[in-house]
């Protein structure tokens, strides 16, 4: 990982409170793995002081120019504004500075190419799956995606799933895009469908658990991505932790969500307890 | 034969000395971080060089595992971060078992920071921090509440402070630190109070406790309901207080509080402290500090000085 003083590249709004930055990175994606993320602040910080952590959309590379410029790259952030962090990174420009920390965390575990994944995203929890689908098509799984919000306007990046080549299926709870209802049944059609697929999860708390259960009553592998709230996502200031099993008051078992995962396996939390991001922070990280 | 090039040129003829000396601890540099924000020191090691540092002060540490509160335990609030971690931790034996290898091979000093909740908790503590060689010096949290004497923080009554650090001060021969909470009437009053019981330092301040609230949902921003408040928002109060112990005690002080960068480091030096602890800026830059350390010395350079302690206790008026 590295601490970049870098700028922006451009930072567009595709959906309402939704926005798309890009940020030059060089010798990034050589390092990010799927499900990772990066601490990001505006380098001129006041009023607001910490780094917000955001998972890793996509990794890329601008050609070269013919004024001579040498390739770019750049990696993506998608994020939703939902305080007063996101807001000031929703009103930065092409060139602003920013400070970018990263990439950090453990990304996904991709298990066997033979094996067929199904990936759930929850609105801005579809973020990391864009890295993973890609890394899990070129090992050669067949993946499935799907992709769940409120309304359309949750379902990110379509046709940019699309056109990665994992097959998407849409649902929404108002019915405006795809299937209308919860992501969770269109899963567990799925996983009665394909019973040994891997399943892939990012999402809110509500929709992990209720992942977490029909993984358990169908017996499938779960990877799940966590957000939580975090002041320095390199394990030091243990403010994002998150239960895991087996923790009590006498034999703590508190697992940083920065530095033990983003990416857990299901097996490894306390869902009984678990407490992270329950208070609806929303994607303020990712 | 000796060669030239500009910048040896442009360069005073020996480089400004930052090295202080606190109780018989020789430091190479004035800044260290300030204890909860640099974990046990490995978790930063990406990120700059921990034989950089001045001395390196870890996680408070406990008799026994410190599970910590229930999240969320952070809140950023204007200029400041609030914390109730909780001093979760390892616990002493855990920590003397898997931290102490890394200490080996660092020059820099290492401080063990640790707490209790009984007297009987910080003696223990101490007994077995006291042969530990990778353990340079020991910095006494005391902002606890004593579970035994109706909670009453053991930092907020001289007399009760006083206490456990006299009996830390005999259950070990290390330089003994002792870190100050701000949330009294009178810290000067608890700073005189813990040098007569054997403090070979004082290190101030901790945090302030504060608390914010989400209009939305009514509810705390952190689970514990309050928290402590870091970051420069308490910077003034903490030079403030900073200047009152120096005036109080004759030991030698720690300046803390929200230090972002040398400009703040060089406040707590000029009221008098010997060196200063960097808490909330680690989190958002984790090389802050070598660039805190880099420009200490520039200023010295600029001010045409040569020596770190040419600056401390230099407040005019």
């Amino acid at each position: 990982m590295k601490n970049y003083q870098t700028i922006i590249l451009s930072n567009q709004e595709i959906s309402p409170a939704c926005f798309r930055m890009r940020i030059l990175t060089p010798g990034f994606a050589a390092v990010a793995m799927p499900g990772q993320f990066v601490m990001v602040r505006p380098e001129l910080g006041l009023p607001t002081m910490l780094r917000r952590p955001f998972g890793i959309f996509r990794v890329g590379c601008l050609p070269a120019e013919c004024e001579g410029l040498p390739p770019r790259e750049y990696m993506e952030i998608l994020y939703k504004v939902v305080g007063e962090g996101t807001r000031i990174l929703s009103e930065l420009h092409q060139g602003d500075r920013v400070e970018l920390l990263g990439p950090l965390g453990n990304g996904f575990d991709l298990g066997a190419p033979e094996k067929q994944k199904l990936l759930v995203g929850g609105g801005i929890g579809l973020v990391p799956l864009f890295m993973l689908g890609e890394a899990l098509l070129a090992q050669g799984s067949r993946v499935r995606l799907l992709m769940g919000g409120r309304t359309r306007d949750d379902i990110l990046a379509l046709t940019e799933f699309e056109r990665s080549g994992v097959e998407t299926y849409v649902s929404t709870d108002d019915g405006s895009l795809g299937e209308e209802g919860l992501v969770t049944k269109v899963l567990e059609r799925k996983l009665r469908k394909y019973p040994d697929a891997e399943v892939f999860a990012c999402g809110p708390m509500p929709m992990l658990r209720a992942v977490a259960d029909i993984c358990t009553s169908l017996q499938a592998s779960l990877q799940v991505s966590l957000e939580a709230h975090m002041a320095c996502g390199v394990g030091a200031c243990l403010g994002c932790v998150v239960k895991g099993v087996g923790h009590s008051e006498a034999t703590p078992r508190y697992l940083c969500t920065c530095k033990a995962g983003p990416v857990f396996a299901a097996e490894a939390l306390d869902w009984e307890r678990a407490t992270v991001a329950n208070d609806g922070c929303g994607g303020e990280c990712k | 034969m000796m060669t030239f090039n500009r910048k040896d040129a442009a360069m005073p003829a020996a480089r400004p000395s930052l090295a202080v000396e606190i109780a018989g601890l020789k430091l190479q540099n004035p800044v260290m971080p300030a204890s909860g924000t640099f974990g046990y020191g490995g978790e930063y090691q990406p990120y700059l060089d921990l034989n950089r540092l001045g001395a390196l002060v870890t996680k408070g540490l406990s008799l026994n595992p410190k599970a910590g509160n229930p999240t969320p335990r952070i809140a950023e609030t204007t200029s400041g971060m609030l914390n109730a971690i909780g001093l979760q931790n390892v616990g002493v034996s855990d920590f003397i078992r898997s931290k102490t290898p890394l200490y080996r091979e660092l020059t820099t000093p290492v401080i063990a920071n640790f707490f209790g909740n009984t007297l009987e908790e910080y003696g223990e503590v101490a007994r077995q921090l006291a042969d530990i060689p990778e353990i340079a010096a020991v910095e006494l949290n005391i902002s606890c509440p004593n579970v035994k004497q109706g909670g009453i923080v053991f930092g907020t009554e001289p007399a009760a402070a006083a206490q456990v650090v006299a009996l830390v001060r005999k259950a070990l021969n290390k330089p003994l630190i002792v870190k100050l909470t701000p949330n009294v009437t009178d810290i000067a009053v608890i700073a005189r109070a813990v040098e007569e019981a054997g403090a070979d330092a004082i290190s101030c301040i901790n945090t302030l406790t504060g608390m914010a609230i989400d209009v939305k949902t009514r509810r705390p921003k952190i689970a514990n309901r309050t928290g402590g408040l870091s970051g420069p928002a308490i910077r003034p109060v903490a030079v403030r207080m900073t200047h009152q112990v120096v005036q109080a005690v004759k030991i030698p002080v720690i300046g803390i509080g929200g230090i972002m960068c040398a400009r703040d480091a060089l406040e707590f030096l000029i009221v008098g402290a010997k060196a200063v602890q960097v808490g909330t800026a680690n989190f958002i830059d984790p090389g802050v500090m070598m660039t805190i350390i880099d420009d200490l010395e520039q200023f010295l350079i600029d001010e045409g000085l040569t020596d770190i302690n040419q600056v401390i206790g230099s407040l005019v008026g």
